[in-house]
């Protein structure tokens, strides 16, 4: 299998490349190659996930290792990276197939797909590298052409979401490099299991680093201090892209890398796992009550977006605290579980409400939730998918969001953090109040003045909303244990052993 | 866009080959001198930059030669992506960028396996990139002045 992993880079590099050439040629030919692109990409990964155990590790040129110094580029693939995976390519898919009909008002129709490419090939290769300078090429990769995609519409206001963004981005690029140059400076290599094996050095000197990473990842995956530019830019962009940055970018580029830091190349600390726990409380509140006030659908989302990462950063804050403190392993593991779970219940129904928010707005061209309404028997389909994305985020049974938010509770509740699953269920409650201001002033609410006639949108997008509505439905069987074993926990299994990944890399 | 006098337009029409000889020069000696495909990429380019500098160019010739250049560009990435997926394919183990050339003598042009053909390639895209940014500003320029 070991040989398959670099196929994650590769293909959607080279799928970018030759939509740019080949796609002069021959009309629509980038809808095609992406779509094939990535739903091979989604079966490869379903095959890592079913029938390998354990991580493997690829050495990119075939360097052996000097000494027990490795001087190769790694690649490493365990449970994390797997579920990491698994998001983008069928997240990915799935609005891929959204686009299509989607993007045809734009004039440089076929430059979208070929930054969407790049921008999974960056994703991709961030998750699946094991080198620390290597996920800061594919993070500038994922970053630079998510800049344009926001800006793609080139009016003023995407413009100026894309520059407040950019310059954002920047200081967060910054920090990280800083970062890297202090580690390298320090130990002398780049590779995370390297690193982690060298790193007892001055407390002072790991606090410093580990701050500065906490800061520039903070700012790419928007936890609470830092979040100021994720609702322009997420409102602004074109909503399958909305879709790709609030569904999968900030999980990819941001928490992603944190939790591989702070848990396999840092040794745990108490006082980072304190900060990590309070931010993710606070982002997950104050996320929360930004967004009852918003007018603007896509930025009602996008706070949300910034409030549900908040459950899914204090909950790895609660397991990090238990650790520390050599409590329960168990309880590290639920918690551990409620997070990743919430992680990839997250992407499918947060990306599923941009798009219906995108359909709304390609059939009506509005995005003020006070001008719209009565939209429910004009577009079945966007409404009932939207539905059921909303009783899903805000944790209401059968759905996903349910399950996760329940394991997040217990887990507070079991580790003694009582306020904080006091907390957790507030802001549920928060979130359905402004999920029922979303549907009610957009579905139910009396007809607003539309200017020509409404109808519902084309097939490509209706089948990619239900595609996503009803896997809504099926990821409550995550909850079953033997799915559970198979996709879940190997992901756990990496942060609850967090010393056991330099060996298991390294050999 | 005007271009200059004829004293700067005769020099440049001296100068420019040496220049862009120079930049192959140092893509073609990068596996055994300092330098290699990004400088001497960079300093092809800026050849052309002289070249359209000095004697100025019409706005639609600029623009054609922009999209040539995207063209080349993308053909130089994909380029080098086949080199580093020949290693996947070609060599036993399944490694990417495999050097599975023979290796040669040390410090003689014709060695170093791949890597030649690598900085050969990144030359070529260098080149194509940093004239497109150049050609870029000036469309921009001269699009905004209208």
């Amino acid at each position: 299998m070991n040989a398959w992993i670099p196929l994650y880079v590769v293909i959607p590099l080279a799928s970018a490349f030759i939509m740019a050439i080949l796609g002069r040629l021959v009309k629509n030919m980038g809808k095609v190659i992406l779509l094939i692109e990535l739903l091979f990409l989604t079966c490869l990964t379903l095959v890592f996930i079913l029938n390998s155990k354990g991580t493997l590790s690829y050495n990119v040129g075939g360097f052996p290792d000097v000494g027990d110094i490795p001087i190769a580029i790694y690649m490493v693939m365990d449970g994390l990276t797997k579920l990491l995976l698994l998001i983008i390519s069928a997240v990915g898919f799935i609005t891929a197939l959204f686009s299509i009909s989607y993007t045809r008002e734009y004039t440089a129709e076929r430059k979208f797909y070929i930054l969407f490419s790049l921008m999974i090939a960056g994703m991709n290769g961030m998750v699946i590298s094991g080198d620390i300078f290597n996920i800061y090429v594919f993070l500038e990769i994922a970053a630079i052409s998510s800049y344009i995609l926001v800006a793609f519409g080139v009016e003023k206001h995407q413009l100026e979401a894309s520059f407040k963004y950019q310059v954002l981005g920047c200081l967060a690029s910054l920090l990280i490099l800083l970062a890297i140059g202090f580690i390298y400076w320090g130990t002398g290599t780049l590779n995370i299991a390297d690193i982690s094996r060298q790193l007892p050095y001055s407390a002072n000197f790991i606090k410093f680093v580990s701050l500065l990473f906490l800061v520039g990842f903070g700012l790419k995956a928007a936890i609470f201090p830092f979040h100021s530019w994720l609702p322009d830019a997420h409102s602004s962009a074109p909503s399958p892209i909305s879709a790709m940055l609030s569904g999968v970018l900030i999980k990819a580029i941001g928490l992603y890398v944190i939790f591989r830091l702070f848990f396999n190349m840092f040794a745990l600390n108490a006082d980072i796992a304190m900060t990590i726990l309070v931010l993710g409380t606070l982002s997950m509140i104050i996320g929360g009550l930004m967004a009852i006030g918003q007018w603007d659908m896509k930025r009602l989302l996008a706070y949300s977006s910034i409030s549900q990462m908040g459950y899914v950063v204090m909950a790895v804050g609660i397991g990090m605290t238990i650790m520390v403190k050599d409590g329960s392993k168990t309880i590290a593991a639920f918690a551990f579980l409620g997070a990743l779970l919430h992680l990839l219940n997250h992407s499918v129904f947060k990306s599923l409400l941009f798009l219906n928010a995108g359909a709304v707005e390609y059939s009506t061209g509005i995005r003020d939730m006070r001008k719209l309404g009565g939209l429910a028997e004009k577009m079945p389909i966007t409404s009932k998918t939207s539905l059921i994305a909303s009783l899903s985020i805000s944790g209401i049974p059968p759905f996903n969001g349910f399950f996760s938010k329940l394991i997040i509770i217990l887990a507070a509740v079991r580790a003694h953090y009582y306020w904080l699953a006091f907390l957790a269920v507030a802001v549920s409650v928060v979130t359905i109040s402004y999920f029922m201001k979303f549907q009610k002033y957009i579905f139910y609410n009396k007809p607003g003045e539309y200017d020509n006639q409404i109808k519902e949108v084309p097939a490509p997008m209706s089948i990619a909303m239900v595609i996503l509505a009803l896997l809504c439905l099926m990821l409550s069987l995550m909850v079953i244990p033997s799915i559970r074993d198979q996709f879940i926990f190997p992901a756990v299994n990496v942060l609850i052993k967090n010393l056991q990944y330099s060996t298991a890399v390294l050999g | 866009m005007k271009g200059m006098t004829i004293i700067v337009r005769k020099v440049t029409q001296f100068i420019a080959p040496i220049i862009f000889l120079f930049g192959l020069y140092i893509v073609f000696y990068g596996h055994l001198t300092p330098g290699g495909g990004f400088a001497g990429g960079v300093i092809m380019a800026s050849a052309f930059i002289l070249q359209i500098l000095a004697n100025g160019e019409i706005l639609d010739k600029l623009r054609q030669e922009e999209s040539g250049l995207e063209f080349l560009e993308s053909g130089a990435i994909l380029g080098f992506l086949i080199i580093a997926g020949l290693g996947l394919i070609i060599s036993s183990s399944f490694v990417f960028f495999s050097n599975f050339i023979n290796k040669g003598i040390v410090g003689k042009l014709l060695s170093a396996g791949m890597i030649p053909l690598e900085n050969i390639i990144v030359g070529t895209e260098v080149c194509a990139a940093i004239t497109t940014i150049f050609i870029a500003l000036v469309v921009f320029k001269d699009e905004v002045a209208l």
